[in-house]
């Protein structure tokens, strides 16, 4: 969805320039804030040296530049890829991942040309501030209304990643009214933008969902839109210290110091996040099921796109270099399928597609609301236990 | 990926040694941006214009040492705008043309503002990519990272920029050690039913690119970090540094004016 | 067994002299998450002596060291180095004076060039221009690395990469050098070349590791980190010699070594 040099004209694109350059100045205070609240193995003294921002942005940044190189295969040898925004927005928050979007962008546009120079206003418009500003104004609106559990999450982050990617279509579209070079009515354009968005929509939404499913299932504290966690109070314990070839008591063969040790504090029970495992069985059927319905969408949308990645490797594109967007490019997404096929089927494989995602995710909510009661207690030290051996380990 | 070095050189990047590799990068970015800027508020009917531009690049280019098949190579990442403009004149407004003159084509029509849009986008878009190719193939990774603190980018966002350059290449390997477990263990990727695994593995990247993050952090706090870093090399470039970079733009400014002149 | 009074400070502390280049009293912690990892430490490191710190998987040395520079703060419990009390105010000095020299060199090494990168921590505390290259110059010697410094870090091989870590830390002139697993993932040749440098250098070490052979070689003494609480304290030799004590805290020795027969090299 890189959008080149020239496609619009000088006055919008400034004020895209304007409006991003706002953005990201914005963005770098608020992420300062989001990444300062620790939530992750080290909170640092916030007196000195809570400024994180730079290690972990960059990183978060390099993390979505990597996934966009991780292919999701379709069907019939096309792939398709994450765009990120709505991920980076759910797993680190609105301004960080504006930031996080926005350098990729900037990188992508000075390293491999990919996206203009002057129209890096309107790509970080689109991509990074309209698909995170949704995603994540949905996702925090619906775990509002949803009950407390990681299902809500993961489900309010499929429906925030569904709706950003069209979203951005419509922005791409209210900007190409404003200042578009091309001559293509504003029907034709957004029937195609959106129809094409709401199928990608639904590849975004599925991937996104269970990544942050995947993430909360490990370590539910990095999901920034599900920070609920509860610590204990501490615990000390008294041991004989032994010393060896000395004598003391633990090599006397006396009671093992293992044994000796004790805790001079009631632990109290550390309330566990909820980790419904009778939910996650219907998380996968649903998952699934919309997995399916999308696989047999997206056939619609398949024919153009793979033609377009085959002509790009048949140029002899640098595969493993190029991946990252010639493959499921999000510059195909801009709908040569669809303007090629608006003729006959117009808005056809869009009203599919949403008829699909709204009776998805209507069902999925009502399943979700029905196994509320279920959710809320729950043993859950796997969370806990596994995290820390990650955190051991490093 | 693997071949490329961040910090040090990309991709695009190109070995050798030439005036345009000399100069400074914030002088180069500066330039190239002016001159993308000035081809886009060219008007699409100078056409002439856009020849003219094309020679400036190809001037660059051979000043640079940068041979055109790799200039070429590297532009193919604009395959598929080039599509898009393809299809623009049969779906635009406006009158339409008949191909009357060519065999087998007579009777499809086209539209002339549509391929007029079609026009524009290709040539601007093109001469964007190739003024973009040739400052990434002149300009080391750091140098442009520097380059842009240089033209005032926030500091903050030139450290998250350098921090994603630098450990790009350290996630990327990651991702394919992970590819690598997966594929030995007999998982073939071949349609949608294989998603959940692949967001695993998507999850599970996030949680080591972020627990890294943490580490790094945490060696630079140990190390004094308070959120600036200490810049070190201050060369300011000099004003036959500036000039020479703003020989491409001053001609572009030229050709557009003499464009909306014409 | 009975509680006693945690706080109580049990490792011997000495009457006169220099204050000991590190003391840590009753330390525990919790992660966010509520998981407690540290339990009440107590370990007193005087002025140059090489301790190492041993203890299983997840007994918490990792987050024992992230207190030592105030990266963690204690949940309860004091760390002091060299006198000077881990306080909000003090966190500046003391992390100029304890060097973390981290088990991943790339977690370390996020700087474009060496040079740049050894640089890093003198030039955040404000040294510039001669002053730098020479502490620069100075530390890379130390580690045999001088004529690598204009190299990007990620061109070097792993064992190179750790030794530039090292100069890292050595570049702020520590009171006291941490290393967290130094001889993880190196081969033999690194792994020795290691050990030369770390046993010319003449600062207090605090070696965390579970390479019990490298432990015998560079330090005299060792502690045993286990469960969140020291839980064994003295020479390196015969702490390895014991094996009821080995066994309980899951500290095994590679086959075929024999901690008693070795001459433990400047005693």
């Amino acid at each position: 969805m890189h959008v080149p040099d020239g496609f619009f004209d000088a006055p919008v694109s400034a004020a895209a320039g304007v409006a991003a350059a706002g953005a990201v100045a914005l963005s770098l205070r608020g992420a300062r804030r989001e990444l300062s609240g620790g939530g992750g193995a080290a909170e640092p003294s916030s007196a000195v040296g809570g400024e994180r921002t730079a290690p972990l942005a960059g990183l978060v940044a390099a993390f979505i530049f990597a996934v966009q190189m991780l292919n999701f295969p379709v069907a019939a040898g096309t792939s398709g890829h994450l765009l990120g925004g709505a991920l980076a927005a759910i797993l680190v928050g609105p301004f960080t991942g504006v930031l996080c979007v926005s350098v990729v962008l900037l990188m992508q546009g000075l390293l491999f040309a990919d996206g203009g120079l002057t129209a890096l206003g309107v790509n970080i418009v689109l991509m990074g501030v309209v698909t995170v500003v949704v995603a994540y104004g949905l996702l925090r609106g619906l775990l509002r209304v949803l009950p407390r559990s990681r299902g809500s999450v993961t489900a309010a982050s499929f429906v925030a990643a569904l709706v950003s990617v069209p979203a951005s279509a419509i922005a791409f579209t209210g900007l190409y009214a404003l200042g578009g070079t091309a001559d293509v009515s504003l029907g034709k354009v957004f029937a195609a933008m959106a129809s094409v968005h709401v199928l990608i929509g639904i590849g975004e939404a599925v991937i996104t969902a269970a990544t942050v499913g995947a993430v909360i299932s490990v370590r539910p504290d990095l999901v920034h839109g599900a920070r609920e966690l509860a610590s204990g109070p501490l615990k000390l314990r008294t041991v004989e210290v032994a010393t060896p070839g000395g004598g003391a008591a633990g090599t006397a063969g006396g009671p093992a110091p293992a044994a000796a040790t004790a805790e001079s504090a009631a632990p109290a029970a550390a309330p566990a996040p909820a980790a419904p495992r009778s939910n996650r069985r219907m998380w996968l059927g649903g998952l699934l099921a919309t997995v399916l319905c999308a696989g047999v969408v997206s056939f619609y949308a398949s024919a153009s796109p793979d033609g377009l990645e085959k002509v790009a490797a048949d140029n002899g594109i640098d595969e493993k270099a190029r991946d990252h967007d010639a493959a499921g490019s999000p510059l195909a997404d801009y709908g040569f399928a669809d303007i090629a096929d608006a003729r006959l089927s117009g808005g056809l494989a869009g009203t599919i597609g949403v008829g699909v995602t709204l009776a998805v995710g209507s069902g999925v909510f009502v399943a979700v609301r029905r196994r509320q009661p279920e959710d809320a207690p729950s043993g859950a030290d796997t969370g806990g236990t596994t995290a820390g051996t990650a955190r051991t380990g490093t | 990926m693997s071949t490329r070095h961040a910090g040090h050189a990309h991709k695009l990047y190109l070995h050798t040694h030439s005036p345009v590799h000399a100069l400074p990068a914030h002088c180069k970015l500066a330039a190239v941006f002016a001159f993308v800027l000035l081809v886009v508020a060219t008007p699409r009917e100078a056409v002439w214009a856009f020849g003219l531009y094309a020679l400036l690049l190809a001037a660059v280019a051979a000043a640079a040492r940068v041979p055109y098949g790799h200039l070429l190579k590297r532009m193919l990442i604009e395959v598929p705008f080039v599509g898009f403009a393809v299809l623009m004149p049969f779906v635009a407004e406006g009158p339409y043309t008949e191909l009357g003159g060519v065999p087998g084509l007579s009777g499809v029509s086209l539209s002339v503002s549509g391929l007029w849009s079609a026009w524009n986008i290709l040539a601007k878009g093109t001469l964007g990519v190739a003024a973009s190719v040739l400052l990434a193939s002149t300009t080391e990774l750091r140098e442009l990272l520097l380059g842009l603190q240089k033209l005032r980018l926030p500091p903050l966002l030139v450290q998250i920029a350098s921090f994603m350059v630098r450990y790009g290449d350290v996630i990327a390997d990651e991702m394919r050690r992970m590819r690598v477990a997966r594929l030995s263990r007999g998982f073939r990727a071949t349609g949608v039913r294989q998603w959940g695994v692949l967001a695993k593995s998507a999850g599970a990247l996030f949680i080591r690119s972020y627990e890294r993050g943490e580490r790094v952090h945490l060696a630079m706090v140990s190390r004094g970090y308070t959120g600036t870093m200490p810049v070190l090399d201050e060369a300011a470039a000099t004003r036959a540094q500036w000039g020479g970079a703003a020989a491409l733009p001053l001609a572009a400014l030229a050709v557009c004016l003499l464009g909306w002149a014409l | 067994m009975t509680r006693t009074d945690s706080t109580g400070a049990r490792s011997p502390q000495p009457a006169d002299g220099p204050p000991p280049s590190l003391q840590v009293s009753g330390l525990a912690y919790a992660y966010p998450d509520g998981h407690q990892a540290l339990f009440g430490v107590d370990l007193t490191v005087r002025r140059g002596e090489r301790v190492a710190l041993l203890g299983p998987n997840g007994a918490g040395k990792t987050t024992l060291v992230l207190h030592l520079n105030g990266i963690l703060t204690a949940g309860a419990g004091s760390v002091s180095v060299a006198g000077l009390p881990l306080e909000p105010r003090n966190v500046a000095e003391i992390r100029r004076r304890v060097g973390i020299v981290f088990q991943d060199p790339d977690d370390q090494l996020f700087m474009p060039t060496v040079r740049e990168d050894v640089a890093f921590g003198p030039a955040t505390a404000g040294l510039r221009g001669e002053e730098l290259a020479s502490r620069v110059r100075h530390a890379l010697e130390q580690v045999g690395m001088e004529e690598h410094a204009d190299r990007p870090p990620h061109h070097l091989s792993f064992g190179q990469r750790r030794r530039v870590a090292v100069a890292t830390v050595l570049a702020m002139r520590p009171e006291i050098l941490v290393l967290d697993e130094p001889s993880s993932n190196l081969d033999p040749a690194s792994r020795r070349e290691l050990a030369d440098i770390l046993s010319t250098l003449d600062v207090t070490v605090l070696m965390v590791t579970h390479d019990l052979p490298y432990a015998l070689q560079l330090c005299p003494r060792s502690v045993v980190l286990s469960g969140g609480v020291i839980a064994a304290d003295g020479g390196t030799q015969q702490l390895l010699c014991d094996e009821g004590l080995m066994a309980r805290h899951r500290l095994e020795l590679p086959f075929g070594f024999d901690p008693g027969s070795v001459t433990v090299p400047g005693r």
